[in-house]
């Protein structure tokens, strides 16, 4: 038994070991993902076959060839277009609700089923 | 407790209710207002018709530059083009020739008349993302600090042209 | 003629409509011990009017008769019979007519099956529904009436979009309909079951079939939804966290925890009141994503035709929904007792409830979020994958341990966690994903933990199944099998996702007619471009072949761009070659004014399973529907 758990936190430490965090997609494809074709309806850049997403693509690629990061594209973009071209919102005030939101919930939710069953042990006692 | 609960959840759909009813009632389309007060990018253009460059700095001397971004081929550019002309006895027009073919842009300028100052030329598109520009025609205009104080996606119309008047008689 | 005919059958579907709430309600107050047999031939009469008005129209289009505006503006003589009849449904009009068939479908069926049961609860719950069948008849006939007629009457129509001439779009309306819309039931069973305090037992027996079968149809809904995204939209991707989407997916949550719960409410009192709730919540869910789609209050890829009254009307009639049923509940709600064991079976379903709940909230929030916004600061943002897959994906890690552990346990029971159940699983779940991930070179941290969980998953419920046939001499229980069949459907859906979230390859080629470009591991070649003449649109067929360099395998694609005429659409065709562990999936797009095209070429691996695995989900909701025991 314990072998076994012993097995299991090696394999789980050599797991993390090799593991990059980070997704080792393209970059470029990636950012195309969370880019927005703003002339199209709801399609990301990666997706939109327009002449619009074709030009935006290669703005990334040059950007991304003079040395600028992910988020400094995503940052020079969302100057010219506003946050409206991500698709991945950038925590600020205005996004402070949206990233916290679904936690608060999870947490409520986890308060009120402790509720109900702080209950049932007090009952039964045991 | 469950007439605080109760009353709580009123209110909040209530106000989900008021929301949703204001929302429907928001404009759809999607415009880039966002830059008006925002300087536009301090890089080069190439010029259409010569080999030299152009640097957007040069238009601080300019008290107020209306830049323009046009194609032979968009027709809403052909209808605004006439509103051009008549600014430019008053302003400094800078037209950015975007995604267009020199042979065909010359044309179209002989033929409707050249309202421009300058005229640059933006091959692929890529320079004008630096203006944020989605869809011509496209016009802004800024002032001495190169600050864009209006943007209009789109042709513009008669009234556009009196209230840029007015703006730069001010 | 046919208009005429269809406005009658829409006036009559009203009158019976009427009458039914109106003789209902006379009959709640006399002594019969069962509804009387006159409501139950008005309600067979309401059932055949209505299902006459949409035969009218779906007549309408069959015959190309264009004095009927909705005809004329979605139709065309020269559109396939298939695309004929689901253009039926492929507008706003006659989707609201689709669906009010569905909500008299619904009340028939349940009426009828459940004649003999409690006579107060029965009368209640065929009044909420009418009353639900009255309100969307009367927005059908003053918004969005389908037999408007036209003058002068046109020669030819308009034709339906060509992105939804498709074979998967034409099944995947009514499909989602039966899900969502036949939620109506338990709304109006919840309510009257309230009001006439129905027992909580009775009430989850009789509501769950109902439950399961909107479940099932709504799963399908979805999956035929995404697989129709994948191939059709040309992005190569079959789920784009997009509004439209969304609002499917809200009430599969609420629809997946009402399941779960009432399982317990059968066999346990204590979660009566909670089993309401979302009983009422899942179709109070669906109503406000409809509008949310229909009222264009938000940007999407799937537009319908906006119309701002609309959205009032649908606003109106869900802000009354929602206070009548607050109302009632808080006028009739008993008082529970509640008591549960921890780590009983009841226990994991709360816990399942509670993970539920976290996902709608999710993404309710990520797709409402950007109206209040812009209503409060004018300011728009975009919410788009990488939000949710942020905030939803490490939640599935629990979830999943959750559905392994949560059904081997049993109820009432059981107080303590046995640790050792899991540790042999978890041991061996870890070596199968090591060796994957060893394989596939793969080092996302949160891909290779869900792997491992999904795997477990998936272990653990073979396992159980293998151990409960061997008890039960050779034959396991239907019930276990069928919710084992669909955990393990979802836990392979999960591990698929996973794999192909990182295993997928795409390339972005401008590449010239008989030139070849040379990625990494491919050679791809356009030899040429065609053109064709079909009946209605013309197109250009590009010859792709994609030159696997290990293997030296060679594959043919033809990417085609269409151009309909009626109306004038441009539509990218992706050609997908198709096999059991991956997809080469091409689409190819022109480039104005220049002699490139634009190649997307992907590889696309597991979709085939994917799709898989959501069918083995539904097979277990299926198995569980006609076993006998359910």
């Amino acid at each position: 038994m314990n072998k076994i758990k012993v097995f299991i936190t090696i394999l789980l430490a050599f797991n993390i070991y090799f593991s990059d965090l980070l997704s080792e997609e393209k970059i470029n494809n990636q950012i195309y993902k969370n880019l927005r074709c703003i002339v199209c309806q709801g399609q990301s850049i990666a997706d939109s076959n327009s002449d619009f997403a074709q030009t935006i693509k290669s703005v990334v690629n040059d950007k991304l060839s003079e040395g600028m990061n992910e988020k400094e594209v995503y940052h020079f973009l969302s100057e010219k277009y506003g946050d409206w071209i991500l698709f991945d919102p950038p925590v600020k005030k205005k996004t402070y609700l949206l990233w916290s939101l679904p936690y608060i919930f999870f947490v409520i939710g986890g308060i009120a089923i402790l509720f109900i069953f702080k209950k049932v042990l007090k009952h039964k006692k045991y | 407790m469950k007439k605080i609960i109760l009353s709580l959840t009123i209110v909040f759909i209530c106000f989900v209710v008021v929301i949703f009813s204001l929302g429907l009632k928001t404009k759809k389309i999607y415009d880039t207002k966002d830059l008006v007060g925002k300087p536009i990018p301090l890089i080069d253009l190439k010029l259409l018709n010569s080999e030299k460059t152009f640097k957007t700095s040069d238009l601080k001397k300019n008290d107020f530059t209306l830049i323009n971004f046009w194609a032979s081929w968009c027709a809403p550019c052909r209808k605004e083009h006439k509103y051009l002309i008549q600014l430019s006895k008053d302003l400094k027009i800078l037209g950015v020739n975007f995604k267009d073919d020199k042979q065909k842009a010359n044309k179209f300028i002989k033929k409707l008349g050249n309202p421009y100052n300058l005229i640059a030329t933006d091959k692929d598109g890529k320079k004008s993302i630096y203006f944020g520009v989605y869809g011509i025609p496209e016009t802004i205009l800024v002032d001495k600090e190169l600050k864009i104080i209006k943007k209009y996606i789109g042709p513009i119309n008669e009234n556009d042209v009196k209230k840029i008047l007015k703006i730069i008689n001010n | 003629m046919i208009s005429e005919f269809g406005n009658l059958t829409v006036v009559l579907s009203i009158l019976t409509s009427f009458f039914l709430i109106i003789f209902s309600i006379i009959e709640l107050k006399n002594n019969n011990s069962y509804p009387s047999i006159k409501l139950r031939n008005f309600s067979i009469l309401q059932l055949i009017f209505t299902n006459l008005s949409f035969l009218t129209l779906l007549m309408g289009y069959l015959i190309s008769d264009f004095s009927i505006e909705n005809v004329y503006e979605n139709s065309h003589t020269e559109k396939p019979l298939l695309y004929k009849i689901s253009g039926v449904w492929g507008n706003h009009e006659g989707s609201l007519l689709l669906w009010i068939n569905v909500l008299v479908l619904f009340s028939f069926l349940f009426f009828s099956k459940n004649f003999k049961k409690n006579k107060k609860f029965q009368l209640l719950t065929l009044i909420f529904q009418n009353i639900l069948i009255l309100g969307f008849f009367i927005f059908l006939f003053a918004t969005s009436n389908p037999f408007n007629k036209i003058f002068p009457i046109p020669s030819e129509g308009l034709g339906l979009n060509p992105i939804l001439q498709d074979p998967a779009l034409a099944i995947h309306p009514p499909l989602l309909y039966l899900g969502f819309v036949g939620s109506s039931i338990y709304f109006s069973a919840a309510l009257a079951s309230l009001i006439s305090r129905y027992n909580g037992k009775d009430f989850a027996i009789i509501s769950k079939p109902w439950v399961l079968v909107s479940w099932i149809f709504q799963t399908l809904g979805i999956l035929v939804g995404s697989i129709w995204a994948y191939y059709e939209l040309g992005w190569g991707g079959y789920w784009f966290w997009d509004p439209v989407e969304n609002s499917s997916l809200i009430p599969w949550f609420l629809m997946t925890a009402l399941l779960h719960s009432i399982l317990v409410l059968e066999k346990r009192s204590g979660i009566y009141l909670w089993v309401v709730v979302l009983s009422i919540l899942t179709f109070t869910m669906s109503v406000t994503g409809t509008f949310l789609v229909r009222s264009g209050i938000l940007n999407s890829v799937h537009t319908f035709a906006n119309d701002p009254t609309r959205g009032l009307y649908i606003l109106i009639f869900l802000s009354a929904m929602i206070f009548s049923s607050i109302y009632i509940f808080y006028k009739y709600s008993p008082i529970e007792n509640r008591s549960f064991n921890l780590f009983s079976k009841e226990f994991f379903i709360i816990i399942n409830n509670w993970f539920m709940s976290f996902f709608l909230i999710t993404v309710l929030i990520g797709t409402v979020y950007p109206i209040f916004l812009e209503v409060l600061t004018s300011q728009k943002i975009s919410i788009g994958p990488p939000y949710y897959n942020a905030i939803l994906a490490p939640f599935l890690i629990p979830l999943l341990f959750l559905m392994a552990y949560g059904p081997t346990t049993s109820w009432i029971i059981s107080r303590q966690f046995k640790t050792k159940k899991i540790i042999y699983n978890l041991f061996l779940s870890i070596v199968i994903t090591s060796i994957i991930i060893l394989t596939i070179n793969q080092k996302n941290f949160l891909i290779n933990v869900l792997l491992i969980a999904s795997v477990y998953l998936i272990l653990q419920n073979i396992i159980g199944i293998y151990k409960n046939t061997k008890k039960n001499s050779g034959k396991p229980s239907t019930p276990n099998l069928a919710s084992a069949i669909s955990h393990v459907g979802f836990g392979l859906l999960i591990f698929f996702i996973s794999l192909n979230s990182v295993t997928s390859v795409g390339h972005d080629l401008n590449i010239k007619a008989g030139e070849k470009k040379s990625l990494e591991n491919f050679d791809i070649t356009l030899e040429e471009l065609k053109v064709f003449n079909e009946k209605n649109y013309k197109k250009f067929v590009g010859n792709i072949v994609v030159l696997n360099k290990k293997t030296n395998n060679i594959e043919r694609l033809k990417p085609e761009i269409r151009i309909y005429k009626n109306p004038e659409t441009i539509t990218y065709e992706a050609s997908i070659r198709s096999n059991i562990f991956s997809d080469t999936y091409v689409t190819m797009s022109n480039i104005s004014k220049s002699e490139f095209y634009n190649i997307k070429f992907q590889k696309k691996p597991f979709m085939n399973l994917i799709w898989f695995s959501t069918i083995l989900i539904v097979l277990g909701g299926m198995l569980r529907l006609i076993s006998k025991k359910i």
